[in-house]
């Protein structure tokens, strides 16, 4: 019996060391980087032009730099992500075409940012003569998001029990009846999983942007999709590693932010699953 | 007998089903008839519900299902001349489980209604009405009709589902072992709506439970894996049967 109880307290303390091995990193990351930060941080450090070479001044640009990407890249990668997935799990015959696409789509997540970022250079900037802007830099982080969004809404509609299909079809709802008013509804919290961790990715990812998007430095901030754009970890990296003499507060202010900003999206889209599933 | 065989509302002429290389049902011909309740009764794995669910094509479903045969619904075949949707909505099918969606008690019961386009709020209003009357649960539930259909309990799930399928005013409804997760009192309720129902629609009900067959068929049919051994009145079926087997299973020598 006291053997037992030993076993048990040895099983408990690993699986609970495992979880604080992996909760410790991210809190000291975030504590650090606030606590360095914090000192830059204010709402002129938000909404004012960069100055003296981006060592004083505000980070503005990169900021909406960023909030555009994240919110092109979205909108296009969203729709149609959740639109390949309902085909895919609801439509689409279990055959050899299907498991090939699903094989594709689950590799596709593996593949590197930077192959993403080259992909994006070769075909919207240079082949589709979008030269570098945000719409390029957006739609290739689109395109990257997209095995993301697609895993995740797939997986989200399938936990969807068989029992609403057949009861809608049985009311005699057509098929895309059936999905629209009675499987969907009780997918969207898994489905807004999906959207939370692109919007994370999309916002932090350098690589894809390095060649589709991103400046140096702009003295003016982007007007259309046309523009090239700032983006904060592109930013980040800069005046970490190019540019010398650049306060510390100042890089880590501009870390806190982009962490912030993902964190905001975060909490936002978590309130609105919570809310979906309570009204179950 | 005053008359002669009533018409029939949907005649099944050497109908066969198969799921990939299973045959589950051999060759079978029947009639379903408007004012009769006609029960399916038979052991586990006899072809009850793969019968049932070919009368509401609810089979089309599953992407290894064959048939033969024909069914036809007032003499038009429901394979080539009535759309699935539209069939489904003359046919309507009562689950073993209750199966209420993640909506409100009302919600539920118009489903059907709103997929057809309705959208006049007194007529969805009348239809919930007098379908959880029919149903036996309007009392239980009108007071409560906007929260969610799960803090129902499991007997007033299933009634309300019986509701959801009266609403679309199907010709025809199917019971597929409606009671068989239910307490007595429960089936008592489920049992005394399908009796009320009986006037002016047809009425199938597939039971494990030969005592409910007993008391609420009009007609019973024994099938025996995938084949119907017998088809009678039901007090011919309970105390007269013609095949041996069919004696067996009713005074529960299997089963």
């Amino acid at each position: 019996m006291k053997h037992e109880g030993r076993r048990q307290a040895l099983g408990f303390g690993l699986l609970f060391a495992a979880t604080l091995l992996v909760v410790a990193p991210v809190a000291f990351i975030v504590g650090m980087i606030v606590a360095k930060g914090w000192s830059a941080l204010s709402l002129g450090f938000l909404f004012t032009m960069p100055t003296d070479g981006m060592k004083a001044g505000g980070i503005l640009p990169a900021l909406v730099g960023t909030v555009y990407l994240v919110a092109v890249a979205i909108l296009f990668s969203l729709p149609i992500g959740i639109m390949a997935a309902i085909y895919l799990s609801e439509y689409a015959r279990d055959n050899a075409l299907t498991r090939l696409i699903n094989l594709a789509i689950i590799n596709l997540a593996g593949v590197s940012s930077v192959v993403y970022g080259l992909f994006g250079l070769s075909l919207f900037v240079v082949f589709l003569k979008f030269g570098v802007s945000i719409i390029s830099g957006a739609l290739t982080l689109g395109i990257m998001t997209l095995p993301v969004i697609i895993t995740t809404t797939r997986e989200a509609l399938r936990a969807v029990p068989r029992s609403y299909r057949e009861v809608s079809f049985s009311l005699g709802a057509s098929r895309w009846q059936t999905i629209r008013h009675s499987v969907l509804p009780s997918a969207i919290p898994g489905i807004l999983t999906g959207a939370i961790l692109s919007i994370g990715r999309v916002a932090g990812e350098t690589a894809p942007i390095l060649f589709t998007v991103a400046a140096f430095y702009l003295p003016k901030l982007p007007h259309s999709l046309g523009d090239q754009a700032m983006a904060l970890p592109y930013h980040l990296y800069i005046i970490s590693t190019q540019i010398p003499g650049i306060p510390e507060n100042y890089r880590y202010g501009t870390a806190a932010v982009l962490v912030g900003l993902v964190l905001i999206v975060n909490i936002a889209a978590t309130i609105i699953r919570a809310k979906y599933r309570k009204k179950r | 007998m005053s008359s002669a065989t009533p018409a029939a509302k949907m005649e099944v002429r050497d109908l066969t089903v198969a799921y990939g290389k299973e045959i589950a049902l051999r060759p079978l011909t029947l009639d379903i008839r408007l004012n009769e309740i006609l029960s399916i009764i038979g052991p586990s794995n006899s072809g009850k519900t793969s019968f049932l669910r070919s009368l509401n094509r609810m089979n089309d479903l599953d992407p290894r299902f064959r048939t033969t045969g024909t069914i036809c619904l007032d003499g038009k075949d429901i394979r080539g001349e009535i759309a699935a949707e539209d069939l489904r909505k003359r046919v309507g099918m009562i689950f073993a489980l209750p199966m209420p969606l993640p909506l409100s008690t009302f919600e539920n019961v118009v489903y059907g209604a709103r997929r057809s386009g309705v959208r006049d709020k007194k007529r969805l209003a009348e239809l919930v009405e007098r379908s959880l009357k029919a149903a036996f649960l309007w009392d239980e539930v009108k007071d409560r009709l906007s929260s969610s259909a799960f803090k129902l309990s499991g007997g007033q799930q299933q009634r309300l589902c019986i509701a959801r399928t009266l609403a679309l005013e199907p010709e025809v409804i199917l019971y597929d072992e409606p009671c068989s997760g239910l307490d007595p009192i429960s089936t008592a309720k489920v049992e005394e709506s399908m009796t009320a129902l009986k006037k002016g629609h047809a009425i199938v009900l597939v039971t494990n439970n030969t005592k409910q067959a007993a008391r609420v068929g009009t007609r019973t049919a024994f099938f025996l894996m995938g084949e119907m051994v017998e088809i009678g009145s039901t007090v011919k079926m309970f105390t007269a049967p013609d095949d041996k087997r069919t004696e067996d299973y009713v005074v529960g020598r299997f089963g």
